[in-house]
């Protein structure tokens, strides 16, 4: 690689590591400064690099240069509180100017990080961002991108959440041990959250959207891999992500366009991240609390065995039936009632189906169209017509009429 | 929307009338799935079965081993249900399926919060 190509590539890796180190150094009230003297590391890199080549060893180089600012910056700041500013109470903390940049603190920095910025006074989106700026080192133009909105509308999301995590004092450790189980739930939503926006986004853009998943996993091996957040919920929830990631090539064409389960090219499910899915959702059963994680990995587990078997969809069934008792949501509820037709009857789904209150949900009309398939060809073909009508996105219309052509 | 509360009772001491495993499975299923179908249309609220030991506490400290010995119809699970009145509640209650066993029964009682007026 040249200095062109590593530099975006180390940014990605490693700009997230330093921010951390010396946010966690200087306090999460300096969290600008951190990000400054980051960014401000990766500028000196790629004039230097530039001119002379990259280094031979540029992660250390990188972690040197920006130890250095971090050094300058605390010198500065010491003149100016001991000569402009006297009168500023000066912790004895600050006296030592070196950054400790050896791996164990990089991780337990990024960390704790992650519990300051998934920290429930701030909004559910504001901690999604500031993880993907600030753990994923994700640029904000790529942030805008994944939520199909513009630039001043992250700056701003992002800013105010920080000034919020400021005026609560919020501090980058890890929550006590009474803590952590009620802490862990807010991280744990924003990890699924970012998995699920890469999963399920409209955008169309098939590489964020990867990067969205492949963050989402690697946040939450850090989890896996700390003992004290090491929790049977955690692996469920990295089982689930790598069930559903095992088909992330089968369920996009070329185009972006998303290509429906049973249409799906088996060979192109990875294998080996069905059988990392198998290992955690193993390690996930340690516990006796069995979270709505827990469930939606069973689920997953039986999506990545495709031959249609009465077990299958029986255990998918109650696999639902308990979900929906744990967190009610319209696709659960759903894809309940398909496996209700599927483990039981087409006719007892129908009926199931017509109860539910989803009138504005176009797949709500095209799981009807494909219940009444079977057993009514009219009726199918009507609620098909409504689904096409409700439907959103080009690709879903398209997919609805080649339904509707097959009656 | 208001709350009610579905009580099922039933026999869970006569020996005859103990269910093989492979019944109790098929029963369990017929429950799950009813239960599951309330929580789809989003109307599920909470509850639990419970299990046969249990005591009683009484006046004057008296204190049996459950109310198992005395009646036949013990409380075998309780789940509080959303409905918009009582018509929409009986059609859950109505539906449960351990109402396919003689004896047994499902008591509909709708939630009075302590700030209610109890209407």
């Amino acid at each position: 690689m040249n200095h062109q190509e590593i530099i975006p590539h180390l940014f990605r890796t490693e700009y997230r590591k330093i921010v951390s180190v010396i946010a966690k150094r200087f306090g999460f009230e300096h969290l600008e400064i951190a990000e400054d003297i980051a960014s401000d590391t990766f500028l000196t890199a790629s004039q230097s690099w530039g001119l002379n080549g990259p280094p031979e060893n540029p992660t250390a180089w990188l972690y040197n240069v920006s130890a250095n600012k971090a050094k300058n910056y605390l010198q500065r700041l010491n003149v100016f509180e001991q000569k402009i500013a006297p009168a500023i109470e000066q912790t004895n903390d600050l006296v030592n100017y070196e950054l400790d940049m050896s791996p164990q603190n990089i991780i337990d920095s990024q960390l704790q990080m992650m519990f300051a910025v998934c920290h429930p006074c701030i909004a559910t989106e504001a901690q999604i961002g500031l993880s993907l700026r600030i753990l994923c080192g994700f640029g904000i133009e790529e942030i805008a991108d994944a939520f199909l909105t513009n630039k001043e509308v992250i700056n701003k999301r992002l800013y105010r959440a920080k000034e919020k995590l400021r005026e609560e004092n919020i501090k980058i450790e890890l929550p006590s041990e009474g803590d952590i189980e009620e802490r862990l739930d807010t991280v744990l939503a924003t990890i699924y959250l970012l998995f699920n926006e890469g999963y399920y986004s409209i955008s169309q853009n098939k590489t964020v959207r990867k990067e969205l998943c492949l963050e989402a996993m690697r946040l939450c091996t850090m989890l896996v891999e700390n003992r004290s957040t090491n929790k049977p919920q955690v692996n469920a929830l990295m089982s689930l992500m790598c069930f559903h990631a095992s088909r992330f090539d089968a369920r996009m064409d070329k185009n972006g366009h998303l290509v429906l389960y049973e249409e799906q090219d088996v060979n192109l499910w990875n294998a080996d991240l069905i059988s990392k899915g198998g290992y955690f959702l193993h390690a996930a059963t340690s516990g006796n609390k069995v979270s709505k994680y827990h469930l939606e990995a069973g689920i997953a587990y039986w999506n990545t065995r495709k031959e249609d078997t009465k077990e299958k969809w029986e255990n998918i069934l109650q696999l639902y039936n308990r979900l929906l008792q744990t967190e009610y949501s319209p696709i659960a509820a759903l894809n309940r009632t398909y496996a209700l037709a599927r483990a039981n009857s087409s006719q007892q789904a129908i009926v199931e189906a017509e109860k539910l209150d989803l009138q504005d949900n176009h797949f709500y009309f095209l799981l009807l169209g494909d219940l009444y398939a079977a057993v009514d060809k009219t009726k199918a073909k009507e609620n098909l017509a409504k689904a096409y009508a409700l439907a959103k996105t080009e690709s879903d219309k398209q997919a609805i009429q080649r339904k509707i052509d097959r009656l | 929307m208001e709350e009610y509360v579905l009580l099922m009772r039933l026999d869970i001491l006569t020996k005859d009338a103990q269910p093989s495993p492979e019944q109790m499975q098929e029963y369990m299923k017929q429950y799950h799935d009813w239960v599951g179908g309330i929580a789809a249309q989003n109307k599920f609220v909470g509850g639990t079965g419970l299990s046969t030991e249990g005591r009683v506490f009484k006046h004057d400290n008296v204190v049996t081993d459950g109310p198992f010995a005395e009646i036949k119809e013990s409380i075998a699970g309780f789940i509080t249900v959303r409905a918009k009145d009582f018509d929409e509640a009986s059609k859950f209650a109505k539906s449960c399926p351990i109402l396919n066993g003689p004896g047994n029964t499902v008591e509909l009682r709708k939630i009075v919060s302590v700030h209610d007026k109890g209407d």
